[in-house]
């Protein structure tokens, strides 16, 4: 990276900030990251494709993703609801509602595991009605899902809470004058404005779910091929001292995750795409 | 200049009296109302009931013993160590990186913005074994540690990097918009009177920027606190050494210690508490006064 520094810019201390942030970026994130890719690459074809493709190892990948998808549509929809609610209706205590949905962001993720399982074990408040019904969750898929869906609650409703509150009014009111009635108005005007939040809420639900590690263990039961997480699945590895198979399987997500990142980079780019600037 | 100020942090306003054309009919509005009400009661309200009542089951007295007992105060010191190293840090980074991604032009901006970013793309497991991957005994250094009879992994130092890692972004990603958005005027005119850098800084950009510093030491505090599976993976879990509260709160559970886990728990929820009250106070400011 050359940094040609503004000749017209009078403020001191480009060099100073610049090196300092270059060098702790350096020191705590690109060094460290870069040991993981170094590390697989030194790892043989057969080796590598051994230890990311085995069947445990697949199967891992299903409960993870499957359940990182299933959580994010949920939090989609019902991410969408709340922000509607918190946005256009009022109701009392509704900024401590507000305030209460970043919960997920704020509570250490291990309190946040040990509550739900608490909750939905077959003895636990909400977990003793299920039971009856045949319904268990804890240590089921079931309950991968709803830990994946607590810590992603807050994406969707956070990405789509300011569009929706910079909605212009006119827009609807167009559609009335127009004959619109209000669901025609909500599904062909309202929908299609807030999607590119909504989808950007989604992937950042579904990028976080997909490497929870502390809200899942607890919950999951962590029965190899059946409710296993990709997470767990290296700190096994690496409890077994197979650091090459913990690696290869880091670097995956590594490289699922950036799609992602660059995915929500694009997507936030496009909702962007009408504003002026 | 304060619509320009401002424009950085979520702030909320109460919505106006709606015109006609954007109301939902009653029967909509209630509905939605109840539906969203019952999702936040099953999924937010409900575990943290269940923390403070399972942490209370055994009575007052059972409580207060289980979070002053020997193994729990060493946690509750390391993790308070871990975030007195983390977060001025974290702190000194996301000034810096404001300051020359705000304050100047040069290539490859962008970039660097993104790789600011990059931790939170990275799964908490993920940010542990790279550590272990430079500094475990199979690591880069790890047979110059051992030489040398150092250790970071399994050891203090590890849960204070893998820590850092995570933090990372928070402190940075709260003051890039909010500089940028600020610009450079004020400082070009302190300087252009006679002020030196620091003078600038002290005097100029950081009143103009403490609420959204506050507001990324909050967020950043809070991550450092509970962190769970990057530290997991880089402390080896020895009782009383290098223990920090989730931790702790891993072991007493696995130990079916239920009421002592959610006892150490609780305080991590009231933190998670103060965390949300501090934030709203802040996104709740009114406009004028920062």
């Amino acid at each position: 990276m050359t940094a040609a520094r503004n000749s017209r810019s009078i403020l001191p201390g480009f060099g100073l900030s610049l090196g300092f942030t270059l060098a702790y970026l350096g020191l705590i994130v690109l060094v460290p990251l870069s040991a993981a890719f170094l590390r697989a690459a030194g790892m043989s074809v057969h080796d590598f494709v051994a230890a990311v493709a085995s069947p445990r190892v697949m199967a891992a990948y299903r409960l993870s993703f499957g359940a990182s998808l299933a959580a994010g549509f949920v939090n989609m929809v019902f991410g969408l609801i709340v922000a509607w609610v918190l946005v256009r209706y009022s109701f009392p205590g509704k900024r401590i509602v507000d305030a209460l949905v970043d919960l997920p962001f704020a509570l250490p993720t291990a309190v946040a595991g040990i509550a739900l399982t608490s909750l939905y074990s077959t003895n636990g408040w909400v977990g003793r009605w299920l039971a009856p019904l045949g319904l268990r969750v804890a240590f089921t898929w079931t309950g991968v899902f709803v830990a994946l869906t607590f810590i992603g609650l807050p994406f969707v409703v956070r990405t789509v809470q300011p569009v929706l509150q910079d909605l212009e009014p006119e827009v609807e009111e167009a559609a009335s004058t127009l004959g619109a009635n209000r669901l025609q108005a909500v599904t062909r005007i309202l929908l299609p404005e807030l999607m590119p939040s909504l989808l950007t809420g989604f992937a950042l639900a579904f990028a976080r779910a997909l490497g929870e590690y502390g809200s899942v263990v607890f919950i999951s039961g962590n029965m190899p091929m059946k409710t296993e997480i990709v997470p767990l699945l290296i700190i096994t590895k690496l409890e077994q001292y197979d650091y090459n198979g913990a690696t290869a399987i880091a670097v995956v997500m590594l490289v699922a995750s950036f799609i992602l990142l660059l995915l929500i980079n694009l997507l936030q780019k496009w909702s962007r795409r009408y504003q002026p600037i | 200049m304060a619509s320009a100020t401002a424009s950085a942090l979520p702030r909320r306003t109460e919505p106006e009296s709606l015109p006609r054309a954007t109301r939902d009919p009653a029967w909509a509005r209630w509905t939605l109302t109840a539906v969203a009400l019952v999702f936040l009661a099953f999924f937010l309200v409900l575990p943290l009931v269940a923390v403070f009542g399972q942490a209370f089951s055994k009575g007052l007295g059972y409580y207060l013993a289980s979070v002053s007992e020997p193994d729990a105060l060493s946690a509750i010191r390391l993790t308070l160590l871990t975030v007195a190293i983390v977060v001025p840090a974290n702190v000194a980074f996301g000034i810096a990186a404001a300051w020359a991604i705000a304050k100047f032009q040069f290539r490859g901006k962008s970039i660097l913005t993104t790789l600011i970013d990059l931790p939170f793309a990275v799964s908490p497991v993920t940010s542990g074994l790279i550590y272990v991957l430079v500094f475990g005994a199979q690591g880069w250094f790890g047979p110059w540690l051992i030489a040398h009879n150092v250790r970071i992994i399994f050891a203090v130092p590890g849960i204070v990097l893998a820590t850092a890692f995570v933090t990372f972004p928070f402190v940075a990603r709260e003051l890039i918009p909010l500089m940028q958005a600020q610009g450079t005027d004020e400082e070009c005119s302190a300087v252009t009177l006679g002020a030196n850098g620091w003078q600038t800084f002290w005097r100029v950009t950081l009143p103009n920027i403490r609420w959204g510093l506050f507001y990324g030491v909050i967020l950043c505090n809070a991550r450092a606190m509970g962190e769970f599976g990057a530290v997991s993976v880089v402390s080896g879990h020895i009782r009383g050494e290098t223990n920090t509260m989730p931790l702790h709160v891993e072991i007493l559970y696995n130990e079916y210690n239920i009421t002592a886990a959610f006892a150490v728990a609780s305080l991590l929820a009231l933190l998670a508490l103060a965390t949300l009250v501090l934030k709203s106070a802040v996104e709740w400011r009114p406009m004028g006064g920062r």
